[in-house]
């Protein structure tokens, strides 16, 4: 089991506000749409928070490392 | 075929790439900063390169598109009716109890066609000798041996490529990379960003089609406003910006809004929808490294109060142009030279900025019941909330609000500090 962020490709509006709060640059807004690094990203919430609809969450993923 | 790459995309957008290369100045991001700033040093006779990862200048629209006369003056433009759309001749505010005050002031401005406005931008840009070019991602600078950044990697359809320069203007928006890659943190906490969402919406009956209309109060939208931004008269921008860490989105904010005002919206509709990320916060401290230059929302200069940041952005980027020339013509492009455009920046637009900050702190302690005590001060001379607004005379309105017990102790604690 293992914990990572994903994002909803039918929610985002790649508006790229995700990418402003994150603390440790995981994210990255291509063109339309975001690029996460999920080795760097650290769980932190901010860009769950901050997601004007709804579309970042951290799912759990089973039979993953 | 083995090895080989087949040849059939072409190098146009490389031959740009190379065409002065090394460029006198890169700029990163064509929005209004970026683009005002390529205009100006080109006109210097600066050899100029503008690079964006966007296929289409001007979107996605990430912005309520409200500019006044007065920013249009500042960045050195003129009306221009393909991007200056309906007039504004001051706002109408409606608190949580329904009342509407109605302010008109001599300080014009427009709603804007922002997809137009960063074209046209682009077009003066390039008609003063700058070089443009789009879809393609800056993903990295180059250092050089004394950590001065001296150009950009970047990628597109044609390729990866390392393009040289003597100075990088980052202008790349809220979600800014390339300060980053330089060593500068231009991350904002969660708490210190609005976040913001918005529908074009068509077929609408607005009550004051010259007025932006700005509807206050916990319940509508918690540190923040909801607007209406007509581009014609049954047209609008409608949207909301709220505090980035509330437990509902902005859509669930701005949703609600429009089902309780069906005297705006009953046969109205959705021809866009757009979204975005707002820093209310103070403009970065150090806006430049050897080598590189931040300008506009990537060094969080936007009024903290009602979120505009296309009039700094233009503003920053004029004065980024001057202090380039002037380090081109030094050939000095040392943090101790630039530090030059932050001065220039601070003294111009960036101190007020600062005070504006201790105006947002001061309104987000404020209850609905508050902000109608403080609504009796302003009775009469509506004007001065522009002026409480932009940051000016804290200290004349801290000592009126302080008839007030309660907006006394707010004042003190955060227009009177630092």
């Amino acid at each position: 089991m293992v914990t990572k962020l994903k994002i909803d490709g039918v929610k985002c509006i790649y508006c790229g506000g995700c990418t402003s709060v994150c603390p440790v640059t995981a994210l990255t807004l291509k063109e339309i749409y975001i690029d996460i690094d999920q080795d760097t990203c650290t769980q932190c919430n901010a860009c769950v928070k901050f997601c004007p609809v709804d579309a970042i969450s951290l799912v759990q993923i089973e039979g993953q490392k | 075929m083995s090895g080989e790459t087949r040849d059939v995309l072409g190098h146009y957008m490389e031959q740009q790439l190379r065409k002065h290369e090394p460029w006198d100045v890169i700029v990163v991001g064509a929005g209004p900063g970026g683009s005002i700033a390529a205009r100006d040093c080109a006109r210097q006779g600066l050899k100029t390169l503008v690079i964006d990862k966007r296929q289409e200048l001007g979107t996605p629209v990430r912005c309520g598109e409200g500019l006044g006369q007065v920013w249009i003056k500042i960045a050195g433009l003129e009306y221009d009716p393909s991007w200056c759309l309906q007039e504004m001749r001051g706002a109408a505010i409606t608190l949580h109890n329904g009342e509407e005050i109605v302010i008109e002031t001599e300080n014009r401005g427009y709603i804007i066609e922002r997809k137009e406005f960063e074209k046209r931008l682009a077009e003066h840009a390039i008609a003063e000798g700058a070089t443009y070019i789009v879809k393609t991602l800056v993903n990295g600078v180059i250092m050089d041996e004394q950590g001065c950044v001296a150009g950009i990697k970047c990628k597109n359809m044609e390729g990866e490529f390392e393009v040289k320069a003597k100075l990088v203007i980052a202008a790349d928006g809220v979600d800014s990379q390339i300060a980053r890659f330089a060593g500068i943190r231009t991350h904002v906490p969660v708490t210190e960003v609005d976040t913001g969402f918005q529908y074009y919406m068509t077929n609408m009956k607005i009550k004051h089609p010259n007025l932006i209309h700005l509807f206050i109060g916990n319940d509508v939208a918690p540190r923040g406003y909801v607007w209406i931004f007509p581009k014609a008269d049954d047209k609008a921008n409608v949207g909301i910006g709220i505090t980035g860490w509330h437990e509902k989105t902005p859509k669930w904010y701005l949703d609600k809004f429009i089902n309780e005002h069906p005297e705006y919206f009953e046969n109205a509709s959705i021809a866009e929808l757009n979204g975005g990320c707002c820093p209310v916060t103070n403009p970065i401290k150090k806006p430049y490294a050897a080598g590189l230059l931040v300008v506009g929302d990537a060094a969080h200069m936007v009024n903290a109060i009602h979120g505009g940041g296309i009039g700094n952005a233009m503003e920053a980027g004029r004065i980024a142009a001057t202090v380039a020339k002037e380090a081109v013509e030094a050939n000095d492009f040392s943090e101790g030279f630039l530090k030059l455009y932050n001065d220039r920046f601070l003294e111009i637009r960036g101190n007020q900025l600062n005070r504006v900050v201790k105006v947002r702190k001061f309104f987000e302690k404020l209850s609905d019941a508050d902000i109608e005590s403080l609504h009796s001060f302003f009775k009469g001379k509506e004007n001065d909330v522009l002026t409480f607004s932009e940051g000016d005379k804290l200290k004349t309105f801290a000592s009126l609000f302080a008839r007030n017990p309660r907006l006394a102790v707010i004042a003190a604690k955060t227009l009177l500090t630092g």
